[in-house]
């Protein structure tokens, strides 16, 4: 009777052991690290992976903007506003350069700006951040009244008035982007480590005797890394949309080098926008793509790290 | 005794309210599909109390979660199933359907009152809401029943009170507005999540205290959700254990703790520390529960239990009946299963049992 | 008994928003002695101010007023990064909630490990690693465990691994804050034997802080009440439990819900009624007085003869 069998008890070091075994099933679904699972988790969100793809394609676009420009950009090619056509892809402009080769030499302009500034104010955001929060007293108060002042000023105004003290070129428009976007990263990272500050396993760590530095950049900054990264993303959107604008006001990047800022402002007369589509179209149309890609990847990135808070 | 006896025979006659057949659900998750309801099937009885135990992640919350279809929509997938109210099935319910049953049919009470509360609103204004909306009462009408009901659960000065804010509360004061808030339109039903998890002893005795007189008043019927068997002992007439999303053991209150029959039942009454326990070790039932993403073949508490058998490791076991109101899901009650001794904590409980149907029959 | 204190608390205050009109006397003039080798639990409600005792022992927070002895040295003087080490590896904290009190961005390995390389107790990873592996098996933990974040596991491991960090250092006192109370009731049983038996081993001392009397009373070999930041009432366990002499204690012992039907339905929950209770402030006469042997009450001189007659008609009861 195999029935009968099967009612027979077994013994405790057999459950022992399929405890054992139940409890690694229960974990062994998790084997990647931290990183990995926030890649895997994003590689599942169709949306922030196209936005992935077309970043990617900038980047690549800006990087060998070279060889795959068919002409200079800044040389003139051919006669002047000529329609698309099989020499010229996407026409020429007012003085007959080449649009779609501005466009790719374009697209570097907006991500050395873009990621740059991105990269100097996150830089003196987290710092300020990081000691304002956990410091706090003085410091923090110091700090904060700073964050204020800055975010008082009429930005563009401040922008303006520097390049017109300095001069207009991409790194005018980078340094300035970089020095004034800093305050919200910064208070966002106060309040996060003022949060983190009080977490238990802070305590915890206070408990066992590290010192301050190990306990804010081995406890506290790796918990408030991923807040800044996803920032730091939607930052970059910012920033080309920024410069974009500068230039298109004449006060960025300054022609002949090319950005689609100015090559929209090159675009301003009634005539141009309702008959010379090409001149106007595929500039806006690149700052829609990166600014909606490089969003969607933030999006993605920050749900992909929430996901496991939950 | 006899109390006890004619609790039970009026408890044969009672008409279900509510339903649960089969309830499956399970959630969507980045690392797979979550199991967090497997087959549940219960049924609440006109004006009696159903307590349904479990430690988190057994799938207490979800079922009940389902029954007010309070489920995130998106990865809540309910694959198998009928919520029976009225005759109809709950799940099949229009958004719109659900609105009118839930607060006026079925209220619900949960565990953080102040996450509960609407903090810009003052707390009369809270619980003259859903008697103006359900019941058509005129603002002041709908106020002065507010104020009503705030004396009824035991808020001293209702008057002054309801116009204060839910941050002017306490813990336990705040609870009493949920619970004046559910029942406020004279619900049929009433869900209470874990209603005292979150409040101090002392205050949690009063609430519990509360609930029961209101259930007498208010005549409804109540599911209270709880992981501590202690607190029900005092409100439950039927308790439902439950383990990794099934209903493991299921009886009246004196079969649940006087007479139970699931080794899981036998580990969480053996497990709390009594008067006369000295310096042994507590009883423990080892391990942890299992993830419901990937649960083991067979019994999922299995590998927990002492006196499990070879069958246990390789099918779940059935609900085996032991009563007209007791059932258990577990092969020791099958009539191939070896005898086995349960824990001596479990044995002084039997002891009361036979006393008590000693008692009866005598 | 060898009664030897390794805690001595004087006159202990926390005072937050001092002076304010929201000012909240977390803490108020506390003074009582742990003696090496026991269980010492601490119970009271929310607010009661056992939490903030327990944060101001550990030097978490800096106290209001009066001095923490640990073995004889005021804990307020230890300053110096060697000093602060040396009382820091000896006091050591298990903490509530089992998931934040694990840093999510380190692994096991890391969390536990962490302190040994901080008090410079292990000269290589390969050392530290061994040690960890063995606390992990001390704790009830698989060796395999030690790669792995601390989201991977239920509450009752993420406590076990609270529990090794702690012991790590091999400290002389542990405070457990409300250590079981966010676990499940199954997980619950298994954390305290764990505990228990960990003290066993290696004559460690306990403040065991909870909600929970039940569970206090069976760990605890001497138990204090609090409310409102004053200890109320401090005895023996068994002695507290069995002869409850202030109202609030009462209070608390007749609410604890009890997995027993028919106990339940015959129970009589008092009620405490504090405004009894209040008395003048700054009274000498008022404090804790001893009203039997090592049985102390909070109240004023006048009510001690009382008090003794109640304790005395509680004894006779019990027998």
């Amino acid at each position: 009777m195999e029935n009968t069998v099967k009612f027979n008890r077994v013994s405790p070091k057999k459950i022992e052991e399929m405890e054992k075994i139940s409890q690694m099933q229960g974990i062994s679904q998790n084997d990647d690290g931290y990183v990995k699972t926030i890649v895997k988790r994003f590689l599942k969100d169709k949306v922030a992976v196209v936005g992935l793809f077309f970043f990617l394609l900038l980047i690549i676009m800006a990087i060998f903007a070279n060889q795959i420009a068919p002409y200079d950009p800044a040389k003139i090619v051919g006669s002047f506003e000529s329609a698309p056509s099989k020499d010229f892809l996407l026409g020429t402009d007012e003085v007959g350069r080449d649009v779609l080769s501005r466009l790719i030499y374009g697209a570097r302009v907006s991500l050395v700006v873009g990621v740059l500034s991105v990269l100097i104010y996150s830089v003196i955001g987290t710092t300020l951040g990081l000691l304002s929060g956990f410091i706090g007293g003085f410091w923090d108060a110091a700090i904060m009244r700073l964050t204020e002042v800055f975010m008082s000023f009429p930005y563009f105004m401040v922008i303006l008035v520097i390049v017109s003290l300095v001069g207009p070129s991409i790194w005018t428009v980078t340094f300035v982007i970089g020095l004034l976007g800093w305050p919200m990263l910064c208070r966002l990272v106060r309040g996060e480590v003022m949060k983190l500050k009080n977490a238990d396993y802070v305590q915890a760590a206070i408990a066992s005797g590290y010192n301050t530095f190990q306990i804010l950049f081995k406890h506290i900054f790796p918990n408030v890394l991923s807040l800044i990264l996803v920032n730091m993303t939607f930052g970059v959107a910012t920033s080309i949309i920024t410069e974009a604008s500068l230039s298109f006001l004449g006060v960025g990047v300054q022609p002949p080098t090319a950005s689609w800022g100015n090559m929209m402002s090159n675009a301003q007369s009634l005539t141009v926008l309702s008959t010379e589509y090409w001149r106007w179209l595929p500039a806006g149309l690149m700052i829609l793509i990166a600014v909606l890609s490089v969003n969607f990847f933030g999006d993605g990135l920050r749900r992909a790290i929430e996901g496991e808070t939950r | 005794m006899t109390e006890i006896k004619a609790k039970v025979s009026e408890t044969m006659v009672q008409k279900n309210i509510l339903s649960v057949k089969d309830l499956t659900i399970s959630f969507h998750t980045f690392e797979g599909e979550v199991q967090a309801v497997r087959g549940v099937s219960f049924d609440l009885k006109e004006g009696e109390t159903l307590a349904l135990v479990g430690e988190s992640g057994s799938g207490k919350t979800v079922s009940t979660k389902a029954i007010t279809r309070l489920l995130p929509t998106k990865s809540a997938n309910i694959s198998s199933g009928e919520i029976l109210y009225n005759g109809e099935n709950l799940l099949d319910k229009s958004a719109k359907e659900m609105n009118k049953i839930r607060g006026k049919e079925i209220a619900m009470i949960f565990q953080d009152p102040m996450t509960s509360l609407n903090p810009t609103l003052t707390v009369g204004r809270q619980i003259a809401e859903p008697l103006e909306e359900h019941q058509g009462l005129s603002k002041k009408a709908a106020l002065a029943e507010a104020i009503q009901l705030m004396e009824k659960v035991g808020i001293i000065g209702a008057k002054q009170r309801a116009s204060q804010y839910p941050h002017q509360f306490s813990g336990g004061m705040r609870q009493r507005v949920m619970i004046a808030m559910a029942l406020a339109c004279h619900p049929k039903i009433v869900i209470a999540d874990e209603p005292t998890t979150a409040l101090d002893v002392t205050i949690q005795a009063q609430i519990i205290d509360l609930l029961k007189d209101l259930k007498t008043e208010f005549q409804t019927s109540t599911i209270f959700i709880t992981h501590d068997l202690g607190v029900v002992a005092n409100i439950a007439d039927r308790v439902a254990v439950m383990y990794a999303g099934k209903i493991v053991e299921i009886g009246t209150s004196d079969e649940i703790f006087y007479n139970p029959k699931h080794p899981y039942t036998w580990g969480l009454l053996a497990s709390m520390p009594t008067l006369e326990i000295g310096d042994k070790d507590l009883y423990t039932i080892p391990g942890a529960p299992p993830n419901l993403l990937n649960l083991p073949k067979g019994d999922p508490f299995a590998s927990r239990n002492m006196y499990a058998l070879e069958i246990d490791f390789e099918e779940e076991p059935e609900m085996y009946r032991i009563s007209e109101t007791h059932y258990a899901a577990t092969w020791l009650l099958d009539v191939q299963a070896p005898e086995i001794e349960p824990p001596l904590e479990i044995q002084a409980r039997n002891k009361i049992f036979e006393q008590t149907l000693a008692a009866k029959k005598g | 008994m060898d009664r030897n204190p390794i805690i001595q608390i004087k006159n202990l205050k926390k005072t937050y928003n001092s002076g304010k009109k929201n000012e909240v006397r977390a803490v108020d003039n506390v003074s009582f002695d742990i003696y090496e080798g026991e269980t010492f639990g601490l119970v009271g409600e929310s607010g009661s101010g056992k939490s903030t005792t327990g944060k101001l022992l550990m030097k978490l927070d800096s106290l209001t007023d009066g001095q923490v002895f640990f073995l004889g040295e005021n804990i307020q003087d230890k300053r110096s990064r060697k000093d602060l080490l040396d009382f820091r590896r000896n006091v050591q904290m298990v903490f509530q909630d089992p998931y934040a009190s694990l840093n999510p961005r380190l692994t096991v390995k890391e969390i536990i490990g962490g302190p040994l390389e901080v008090h410079k107790l292990v000269s290589s990873k390969k050392e530290r690693d061994q040690i960890v592996y063995s606390l992990l098996e001390q704790v009830g933990l698989s060796k395999s465990f030690a790669n792995r974040y601390p989201k991977e596991f239920s509450g009752g491991q993420c406590q076990r691994v609270g529990i090794a960090r702690a012991i790590a250092l091999k400290p002389k006192f542990i405070i457990a804050d409300e250590a079981i109370s966010a676990l499940d009731v199954s997980i619950q049983a298994q954390i305290v034997n764990l505990l228990r038996n960990l003290k066993k081993e290696a004559n460690l001392t306990y403040l065991f802080i909870a909600h929970d009397l039940s569970m206090v009373k069976y760990i605890s070999d001497r138990i204090g009440v609090m409310n409102r930041g004053k200890i109320v009432e401090l005895a023996k366990a068994d002695d507290i439990y069995r002869s409850p002499l202030h109202p609030y204690t009462e209070s608390l012992l007749s609410a604890i819900p009890e997995p027993d039907p028919e106990n339940e339905r015959s129970r009589q929950r008092i009620a405490y009624d504090e405004t009894q209770f209040s008395y003048q402030e700054d009274d000498p006469q008022v404090g804790l007085h001893e009203i039997a042997p090592e049985h102390f009450i909070y109240c004023h001189e006048n009510e001690v003869e009382q008090y003794q007659q109640k304790y005395q008609q509680l004894q006779k009861e019990v027998v």
